[in-house]
């Protein structure tokens, strides 16, 4: 039943990514995009990470993504042009190569993690308070880094201001 | 009980698509998208680690992981407007000024 959960919610989230690509104007590119991710909110739900899960639909699809779509809105992006040039070498090696990167990875996790699996629904981990615990580890343990990222959104706020300027 | 090679198989085959997408994609939004994809098919398997070992570090990263991306997407977003503004174009192939 896990399993099926798993390889239904998996399956989803890999047809919406290679949608990405079949897609040649970027709003249905976005719209699969966002499919993928709450796809993988749900595998993160079945992880018992909620938390996670719950940042991957606000940040990610209700963020990022509403501001992929905005932008994309604001700049009234056609479709993509068939370009015949250029790319044919990266189309025909790339496919190959991606193929190879799969196959190596997936090889590289059997091998080493043969047969061991994640228990999905053991209680016997103490994770139940999840967001709890990984409050206190931010607020503790990762306190540097957690401030660190805030000055690193305050770049980035700069940063689009800066870029948003009328000349560069 | 899931292998954890099915979720690092996952991860593997969206990071390809990302990968793969990055290259052959022309228009420079759906060229950020496919970043975005890496990205998380990354965080899947800081998940998956996170639970395999049973410690909230992996989950800690990935909250790390999506600030950065979301710094990383306003940025970038306000240099594809800027882009978008000076060139009028979206194709990756004819902004070449920094190219040899």
């Amino acid at each position: 039943m896990e399993i099926a959960v798993f390889l239904f919610l998996s399956g989803i989230a890999i047809v919406a990514a290679a949608n990405i690509l079949v897609q040649r104007h970027p709003i249905y590119s976005a719209l699969s995009l966002i499919v993928t991710f709450v796809a993988l909110a749900g595998i993160y739900i079945q992880m018992h990470a909620e938390f996670i899960a719950v940042m991957q639909i606000v940040v990610y699809t209700g963020a990022i993504m509403v501001l992929f779509i905005f932008v994309i809105m604001l700049l009234n992006a056609g479709a993509e042009q068939k370009v015949p040039d250029k790319v044919h070498v990266v189309k025909y090696f790339g496919l190959p190569l991606a193929s190879l990167l799969i196959f190596e990875a997936g090889l590289t996790a059997s091998r080493t993690f043969d047969g061991e699996g994640i228990p999905v629904e053991s209680a016997s981990i103490n994770l139940s308070g999840n967001t709890e615990m990984i409050g206190r580890a931010l607020y503790t343990q990762y306190a540097l880094p957690f401030e660190v990222t805030s000055v690193l959104l305050l770049v980035a706020i700069v940063g689009a201001i800066v870029m948003a300027k009328k000349e560069l | 009980m899931i292998p954890l090679g099915f979720y690092l198989v996952v991860s593997a085959i969206l990071f390809s698509i990302g990968a793969y997408g990055f290259l052959i994609k022309r228009n420079i939004i759906t060229l950020f998208m496919c970043i975005e994809l890496m990205l998380n098919a990354v965080n899947l398997s800081f998940v998956a680690f996170a639970r395999y070992y049973a410690l909230l570090d992996g989950q800690v990263f990935v909250f790390f992981v999506m600030a950065v991306a979301a710094a990383e997407a306003a940025v970038g977003l306000g240099i594809i407007v800027a882009l978008f503004r000076n060139r009028q174009t979206l194709n990756v192939d004819e902004t070449n000024l920094m190219k040899w």
